[in-house]
């Protein structure tokens, strides 16, 4: 503007002054303490408070889990190592390292045959080769003897690789299977594995002949088949009652009251033919000798897979327009929820054999899975009630204004979003079905706690609690917090209402 | 002109049963009831053909014969040479004793371990957080273990309660934690202590009446009482006056130690405790879920509209959020109670006399009456279920929004 006027501002700064950085009480750790710790002085004070606990409780705990003993055969050596370092405490993990597999397995026999001729071929061959040691050349104490020894001589982590093998592989199966059910962004093929995989973990399991799953699988797929063909002829009732009858026929001997014996049931007999002519299968081993952790997996996931369905089926039961079946629900559900899971279990070991036709007898662990089922599935109803009762009424309007039949109804539009919303207390149920495995013990399976009872029994563990206790509750605690994290996970997922 | 034809005539056809939705539910109930009926035959009749087979029928006699086995812990009076009836009701009673306390103190821990969580304090919320997840997520049975190792293993003998011993009593010489149990003062109820009790159950009843007027009063006028002094007041001090007014008729009999074990003040045996602790601790975490859940499930426009009003915060607290936490937080809470009712079973593991093992356990083994046993045992926890259940559905009715 003006070139000879004097500009009447003294000075004009030109350049920007540097941002002065924030006061040290406004960033970082400074911050972070002062906003989370000591925000005034109730709060300083739970902090002094918390901090103190911690120190209580990690001073006690710290020195005795990190001096523990890992090496030693037992609580008495346990004891001497602790006062031969000057130790006040030091726990003794040595149980743990030498009883682990004894509480991962209970008494499931190891395959003795792979261990002796994987890594003990010289004494095998020794004492006179695979036949001459298990299949029949030495007597049953001979056979002890030598297989006790082998295993004193063998890391016991290569014991739980190759010995147990039957049930690891199992387990490694389990989670392929459960893997397309859980991420949706594996490919939808795996879902034919995962229907396969009972019959599959069945058979490595128990052993026995491999005709027996494989035959049942294939009555299982005739007797849907049936139903399926009828179903598209006769509709849905027609068809649900011509699978059963089927699946009858070909499983159970319906018409023995009539007389009539000769052609039912189907299965033993293909059983019998197909033994003889390709007798494959694995060495058979009854539930009796099942237990550990093993025995809780085993529970827990049949009893989460087949109470699923049963639990929604009596959801939807009860909440039927139909007073019949909708009180049927309703006692079944009440009855079931109002009795604690012991008195279910003692009835299943007790009197189960009362209600069953006479002459029938029933594996113990086969009572269980079905009692923790039918208990799982009333609690599953309720909550799976409460996810059918949050939808808004407009939704079955909808459904039935689309023209869609009942279980299209429910399959396509209800069901999806109900169970959508009651993901927390299915998962919920679940780990409390997982935790409720352990109550088997009183009714003489030995699960986990029931095998820490055992090893406290013999001479050398006597009187040992805390490190036993620890150990199986850290097991329960990773698998039941897995669940809760995967159902959060699935929450997230599935939530549609972007808020 | 088109003629008029009546409407198609209303003719019953079989395949109505299946195709007509009229008849249809007809037909699917009709069908159920018979396959219901048919399995209930079965069951029934295999029942019969397999208690013949055994020789045994279903009588209730049992009941009214003698036990012949003690209990441990008895809240009436009880001898071997009562019935099994009278065996099961001390069970039953070991069985309420253990749950009514097991959930005023899960409630307590609960409360607040649910409150601390939401807890400003990054250390307390991350302790708690540690708590709740550690119990969920572990088997209650291996908590009442531990417990009951803690309070058999980690605790001193009675004789290191004696002189020079290394042990000694906490609060004032009063309770001693000992291995064969816990030690506490015996209350000695002379003459007149009637009295007392009683005017403490009034001044309880009192509290109650002071509590409603209040609310009226709040209500119709508007004016709020100071309601919480005042039952604090009514809570001692009537029953105070009553007790020195009669002269002290309510004295302690302290636990002394003689000879090997404590004579003298009741014992609380390891297994009750054992039971109670454990069952408490656990049903806290589940507790303090529903009440953090329960304080968060509030929007906070209703902290913010309450102070917009110019409500102080403790009683936006006390009449506006509480009301509604606790409408989402009690019925999840009552059936957390039902839960460690029914949980109170475990008791089999630690050996403590409640119902599952007098009727359901000893009374079984001893008659062979598994059927009959069995059969009173479930019908006990389903009536008090039951019960509990009604309770939770009458107070849901009575704090439901009333919705037009």
């Amino acid at each position: 503007m003006s070139t000879g006027r004097k500009d009447p501002v003294a000075f004009v700064r030109t350049e920007m002054l540097a941002p002065a950085a924030p006061p040290p009480g406004q960033v970082g750790v400074i911050r972070w303490v002062r906003e989370n710790l000591v925000s005034s002085w109730f709060n300083a004070i739970l902090t002094f408070v918390a901090l103190y606990v911690i120190w209580y409780v990690l001073s006690g705990v710290l020195p005795w889990t990190l001096n523990g003993v890992w090496n030693a055969s037992s609580l008495d050596e346990c004891r001497t190592i602790r006062d031969a370092r000057g130790l006040e405490t030091a726990a003794c993990w040595a149980v743990i390292n030498e009883r682990w597999l004894q509480i991962l397995f209970g008494f499931y026999p190891t395959d003795d045959i792979l261990l002796a001729t994987l890594f003990h071929s010289e004494a095998l061959a020794a004492a006179g080769g695979v036949d001459a040691v298990f299949n029949g050349g030495m007597n049953a104490t001979q056979r002890v003897e030598f297989v006790s020894a082998m295993k004193n001589n063998t890391n016991n982590g290569l014991i739980f690789l190759f010995g147990y093998w039957r049930p690891l592989l199992a387990l490694a199966l389990m989670v392929v299977a459960v893997a397309p059910i859980l991420y949706s962004g594996l490919p939808r093929v795996m879902l034919l594995f995962s229907l396969a995989f009972p019959f599959v973990a069945f058979f490595l399991l128990w052993g026995g002949s491999v005709w027996l799953p494989v035959l049942v699988a294939l009555g299982l797929i005739a007797s849907i088949l049936i139903g399926r063909a009828v179903g598209g002829w006769l509709g849905m009732l027609g068809g649900s009652l011509a699978g059963i009858a089927a699946f009858l026929m070909i499983f159970m001997n319906p018409l023995s009251a009539l007389g009539v014996t000769g052609l039912f049931p189907l299965l033993p007999k293909f059983l019998g033919v197909m033994d003889s002519i390709l007798p494959w299968g694995l060495t058979y081993i009854p539930s009796d000798e099942f237990g550990g952790f093993m025995l809780a997996i085993i529970i827990g996931t049949s009893g989460i897979v087949l109470s699923l369905p049963l639990g929604i089926i009596l959801a939807l039961g009860r909440q039927s327009s139909l007073p019949l079946i909708q009180w049927v629900c309703v006692t079944f559900i009440e009855v079931i929820r109002g009795v604690p899971l012991i008195v279910w279990l003692f009835t299943a070991s007790l009197l189960l054999n009362y209600f069953l036709p006479p002459g029938t007898t029933f594996d113990l662990l086969l009572r269980v899975i079905i009692m923790v089922t039918l208990f799982a599935s009333a609690y599953l109803a309720e909550v799976v009630r409460g996810g059918l009762a949050a939808l808004p009424n407009g939704q079955y309007e909808a459904a039935n204004s689309l023209g869609l039949d009942y279980w299209k109804s429910m399959r396509l539009i209800i069901l999806p979003q109900a169970l959508k919303i009651s993901i927390p207390g299915i998962v919920n149920t679940f780990i409390g079905l997982f935790k409720d495995t352990t109550l088997v013990v009183f009714i003489g399976l030995r699960d986990p706690l029931g095998l820490t009872n055992a090893v406290r029994a013999t001479a050398e563990w006597n009187g040992i609690y805390w490190e036993l206790y620890i150990f199986v509750g850290l097991l329960f605690f990773v698998f039941c917090f897995f669940m809760s994290r995967y159902s959060m996970y699935l929450e997230q997922r599935l939530r549609t209402d972007h808020r | 002109m088109a003629e008029a034809t009546d409407p198609p005539r209303e003719t019953f056809r079989l395949s109505q049963l299946l195709y007509d939705a009229r008849y249809r539910s007809m037909t699917i109930q009709v069908v159920a009831a018979i396959l219901i009926m048919l399995l209930l035959v079965e069951l029934v009749d295999n029942t019969v053909t397999n208690l013949a087979a055994l020789g045994k029928d279903i009588r209730f006699g049992f009941l009214w014969s003698t036990a012949g086995y003690d209990i441990n812990q008895q809240l009436i009076p009880f001898s071997s040479q009562d019935t099994h009836a009278r065996a099961a009701l001390v069970g039953i009673l070991n069985t309420l004793v253990v749950a009514v306390l097991g959930c005023i103190l899960a409630t307590v821990i609960g409360v607040l371990a649910g409150v601390l969580r939401l807890s400003k304090n990054w250390l307390i919320a991350k302790i708690m957080t540690f708590y709740v997840e550690a119990m969920r997520n572990t088997p209650l049975l291996i908590w009442i273990l531990i417990v009951f190792a803690v309070m058999t293993e980690a605790t001193p003998q009675p004789r290191e309660f004696r002189e020079g011993g290394s042990a000694s009593m906490i609060l004032w010489d009063s309770v001693a934690i000992s291995n064969r149990g816990v030690y506490i003062p015996r209350p000695i109820w002379a003459e007149g202590s009637g009295f007392v009790v009683a005017v403490f159950i009034l001044s309880i009843i009192g509290i109650f009446v002071v509590r409603h007027i209040a609310r009226k009063r709040q209500q119709d006028t508007g004016q709020i009482l100071p309601v919480f002094r005042i039952s604090l007041a009514l809570f001692f001090l009537p029953t105070l006056l009553a007790y020195f007014l009669m002269g002290r008729p309510v004295t302690l009999e302290m636990p002394e130690l003689g000879g090997f074990n404590f004579t003298g003040g009741l014992q609380i045996r390891n297994s009750f405790i054992a039971l109670w602790l454990a069952l408490s601790l656990y049903t806290s975490a589940f507790i303090a879920e529903i009440v953090r859940s329960g304080i968060l499930a509030i929007s906070k426009g209703q902290t913010e509209a309450a102070f917009a009003l110019g409500i102080q915060p403790n009683r936006t607290m006390q009449l506006i959020i509480l009301p509604q936490a606790l409408r989402v937080i009690i019925p999840p809470l009552i059936s957390q109670y039902l839960n460690l009712t029914k949980n109170s079973s475990l008791a089999i593991a630690v050996g403590y006399m409640d119902v599952r093992s007098t009727l359901g356990g000893i009374t079984i083994n001893q008659t062979g009456r598994e059927l009959e046993g069995m059969l009173l045992l479930g019908i006990f926890y389903l009536i008090t279920s039951l019960i509990i259940s009604a309770a939770m559905n009458f107070y849901n009715s009575s704090v439901k929004l009333k919705e037009r």
